[in-house]
């Protein structure tokens, strides 16, 4: 039996060997791609590795970054994604708190409101959104985390809820007797405790911010602003030619601080990702 | 407590609350009204009733859109759910290097559906045209095929995840049990594994199949609906209706087409909701 077991387990890790090469080929290619010379990119050659005829080096890198808007869109991104995952947090989580604490018909009713709001897709509302954020100059990079904080307090509520309904109210209570208003007490007793879901509602909005494309692309003034989901999509649209050197290049600067990130950030990452499916 | 507590609302509720209104609830309700009128911008909308709704219902497009994207949730979730159960049973079995095949299995999930759709485009058109074939842009088939295949390598991480957090929560005294009684591996998996999982199961099974209804970025980037809408989705059928084409009528159709999808959708989430409620009594 455990011989067979360690056969079994053999065979499996070669064929996993070759089932992982095969998930980053992808990637993998583009790496390639993006180091060979326009003229080298056809459809049919995007399989061939460089070679020393079609090397490009560091060209395509150069182009993108230094004509192609790669850095602003890559700072606006940043920017976007920083401040509207910080105002998800805190807001959130205090309203959560507050919501499950308080626990009255109208705390009911606006989680019910946050709930039904996680399910309602965005081309329903995308129109109208995109007006109201028009009327009211949120469609910059410094604005724009207020339509993500509304548009994306679902989720982050109910969870932030499902995780304080764990919380025992003696520890607040406490605090609050030994002299803590509501504001301190959030701050130096329940946010401490709350640490591991500030972690996987973080990691779950980033994903989402960093990527979305038809949010941003609707709501952000686009002749001035454009994020790094706009930028590439905007490289088959409106360019005539694609320039497929540049634009693979910019596919790799995007995926690459992405990857970094979750290798080093790996635990957090996965944890986060199952606790959230497990509650949402 | 609560009455200290009370006081403090606007500091608690208030900036949430206001953002939620901007973002959610006024363009909801307005959003609603919409689809009963003929407008271009949000101010000068007239009423018409149903009619939009009639007109959504009648554009085969939409029709198309729906059964296509219909077709594509439901193979999707299949391929997706057995394949990231199988990975996962095979990576929860003391293998060597599972950790890094966990690793590499669950990066694409962090790649954005655009770039995503991207580095596919690229992959499929150069695979096609190696063997001779049209470009995926001028066949749908190979477009349903193309958003399969992205789908099943974005998505199998994911489930994966969540399917070996749920086998790593099944009490090993379970699969002793099972080993001393007997069973063979096929025997604890179907008897032991599965109903042990079941919650993971339900969970990933409506995930998958909510992304798959909801796909937007993928549909966009990969095939642009082309050829003509034969493999355009819902969200992307809708999109297109509102800023693809001019003329006064086409906004409010897209808006009702919008309403029916968010009712689709809505729906399935029901459903979701009813059978997790259930399996939490039974257990």
């Amino acid at each position: 039996m455990l011989k067979r077991d360690k056969v079994v387990n053999r065979v499996l890790s070669v064929i996993f060997i070759f089932l992982s090469l095969a998930w980053i080929y992808p990637m993998f290619m583009i790496l390639m791609d993006s180091l060979k010379q326009e003229r080298a990119i056809t459809t049919s050659s995007a399989f061939q590795l460089p070679t020393a005829d079609t090397f490009a080096g560091a060209e395509n890198y150069v182009n993108a970054v230094s004509s192609k808007g790669f850095l602003q869109a890559f700072g606006y991104t940043v920017l976007i994604t920083v401040t509207s995952v910080v105002l998800i947090l805190v807001c959130c989580s205090m309203c959560a708190w507050f919501i499950t604490r308080i626990n009255d018909r109208f705390s009911k009713f606006l989680y019910f409101l946050f709930v039904f709001s996680m399910v309602v897709p965005f081309q329903m509302l995308m129109f109208t959104l995109s007006s109201i954020a028009d009327k009211l100059s949120l469609n910059s990079p410094f604005n724009i985390c207020i339509i993500y904080l509304g548009f994306g307090a679902g989720l982050s509520v109910f969870m932030f809820c499902g995780f304080v309904k764990n919380i025992p109210v003696e520890v607040e209570e406490a605090a609050m007797i030994d002299g803590c208003n509501p504001i301190q007490t959030f701050f130096k007793v329940v946010l401490p405790i709350m640490k591991p879901t500030y972690i996987s509602v973080g990691i779950l909005e980033t994903m989402w911010i960093w990527n979305d494309y038809l949010l941003p692309y609707l709501v952000l003034d686009r002749t001035k602003y454009m994020t790094i989901p706009i930028l590439i999509q905007y490289f088959r649209g409106s360019y005539g030619k694609v320039e497929m050197g540049p634009m693979m290049a910019c596919i790799m600067l995007t995926i690459l601080p992405v990857i970094i990130v979750y290798l080093v950030c790996q635990k957090y990452i996965i944890n986060g990702v199952v606790a959230g499916a497990v509650k949402g | 407590m609560k009455k200290a507590l009370k006081k403090y609302w606007a500091v608690f509720v208030l900036p949430t609350l206001a953002a939620f209104i901007i973002g959610f609830v006024v363009p909801f309700v307005q959003g609603l009204y919409l689809t009963f009128c003929k407008f271009v911008t949000i101010d000068r909308a007239t009423f018409v009733g149903l009619k939009n709704y009639a007109y959504a219902l009648k554009d085969a497009t939409f029709g198309h859109a729906f059964w296509f994207t219909a077709a594509f949730a439901v193979l999707s979730t299949v391929l997706i759910n057995v394949i990231a159960l199988a990975i996962a049973l095979a990576l929860t079995r003391n293998m060597k290097g599972a950790n890094v095949h966990r690793t590499v299995f669950f990066m694409p999930n962090l790649i954005g559906g655009i770039v995503l759709g991207y580095i596919w485009l690229i992959l499929i058109n150069c695979a096609l045209s190696l063997m001779g074939k049209n470009l995926i842009a001028l066949n749908a088939t190979y477009g349903f095929w193309g958003l399969i295949i992205l789908m099943c390598w974005q998505q199998i991480g994911y489930m994966m995840i969540i399917y070996i957090a749920g086998l790593q929560s099944i009490p090993s005294d379970y699969l002793e049990a099972a080993k001393i009684d007997g069973a063979n591996a096929w025997q604890t998996l179907w008897k032991v594994k599965i109903p042990n999982l079941m919650s993971s199961i339900t969970i990933c099974l409506f995930l998958s199949i909510t992304n798959g209804f909801k796909l937007f970025d993928q549909n966009l980037a990969l095939t642009g609906g082309d050829p003509g809408h034969a493999s355009e989705m819902l969200a992307l059928n809708i999109y297109n209706t509102f800023y693809a084409r001019s003329g006064p009528q086409w906004k409010g159709y897209g808006q009702a087409k919008a309403a029916l999808f968010c009712i689709l959708v809505i729906v399935i989430s029901m459903i979701q909701l009813k059978s997790t409620r259930s399996k939490e009594v039974q257990q």
